[in-house]
């Protein structure tokens, strides 16, 4: 896997189109638990994205990157902006310094879920985004190098988002509702797991 | 001598922060710099970062700028604004643990005395404890 500069915009339009296309999943999600405004804060956001692919494409990668999570942070308008926002700006950050993709990805990644994680003073555990990135994390670090590690990574984001039914919020609106949070999906994690299931079958069709 | 920390007020709601806003102005007067915003990029309700730095500009004072927020996606996103102020002016905007209304009274009036900015925030946090 290489990442040539054709290939990068791909993963960031089909990362935009999937998660402007998921909106209404997305609201329906947060209507259960949040404030609803999920969908349309991610779908304002990745339009914002969409509509700088040009420049995005013409960065080098480090910058494309800090280019995203700019734009995500000034036009989001919910906390999901700041979030991923800083997921991408930390990411970018990263290859700014010594870290290199593919090889870093793993350390990469692992800036950005660690933003996250100081952005929303949150863990693991609490029903965010969170509960998809760390295990997708964990994933990209045990299975690094595997043939199969995209499946994986597929796998992980999908088994993970399920998981968030379960849990009980206690970061976020959703955490208003203590144990009625309890039986919907995160609308984070699975805007988290859109997100990856995009760039990860992008980069499959592009093998 | 006139320096006085500035006060802004992020609310998911333009009315909300409008209507703080002035709350604010009839109880302190208008000495102390109160700018307010609300909503997301679209106008609906939620907060907006460009308009956070805006606001944070309006207020600004030589003592610094405390920010009243109402709920989550207020405060993440003033905590992203402050980070993209210049260096030499984040270490000069606290975004306060306190209810947005109160807070922002209580706040502005301690401004008005001229205190330092810690002890605006202090006397908006107290609010949070009892």
């Amino acid at each position: 896997m290489s990442l040539e500069p054709e290939m990068f915009k791909s993963l960031v339009r089909a990362a935009a189109e999937q998660v402007i296309a998921s909106a209404p999943e997305l609201t329906a999600l947060d209507q259960a638990i949040g404030d609803g405004d999920h969908g349309a804060n991610m779908k304002r956001g990745f339009e914002a994205v969409l509509g700088k692919l040009d420049l995005i494409g013409s960065q080098p990668l480090d910058e494309a990157i800090k280019t995203i999570g700019k734009t995500l942070v000034m036009t989001v308008g919910g906390a999901s902006g700041p979030l991923y926002g800083s997921f991408f700006m930390a990411a970018g950050e990263a290859l700014s310094g010594s870290k290199q993709l593919p090889d870093d990805l793993a350390e990469v990644f692992s800036r950005g879920v660690g933003a996250v994680s100081a952005r929303g003073r949150s863990q693991p555990g609490e029903k965010t985004m969170l509960d998809v990135l760390f295990p997708v994390l964990e994933t990209l670090k045990a299975e690094a190098g595997q043939s199969d590690l995209i499946e994986r990574v597929r796998t992980t984001a999908s088994e993970a988002v399920a998981r968030t039914a379960p849990m009980q919020a206690t970061k976020g609106r959703a955490s208003f509702l203590g144990a009625r949070s309890v039986g919907h999906v995160d609308p984070g994690a699975r805007s988290s797991c859109v997100l990856l299931h995009a760039v990860c079958n992008t980069l499959e069709a592009g093998q | 001598m006139n320096d006085m920390v500035g006060i802004v007020i992020v609310s998911h709601s333009q009315d909300i922060a409008k209507g703080t806003a002035d709350m604010v102005r009839q109880m302190v007067g208008s000495e102390v710099k109160v700018a307010f915003c609300g909503g997301n990029p679209d106008g609906g309700l939620g907060t907006n970062v460009p308009l956070i730095i805006e606001a944070i500009d309006k207020a600004w004072s030589p003592k610094g700028v405390a920010i009243l927020v109402d709920l989550g996606g207020a405060e993440t996103n003033s905590e992203m604004a402050v980070e993209m102020l210049q260096p030499e002016r984040r270490n000069l905007v606290v975004v306060c643990n306190a209810p947005i209304v109160e807070g922002a009274v209580m706040a502005a009036t301690e401004a008005a005395g001229g205190s330092s900015l810690e002890e605006v925030r202090a006397v908006a946090e107290e609010l949070s404890v009892a």
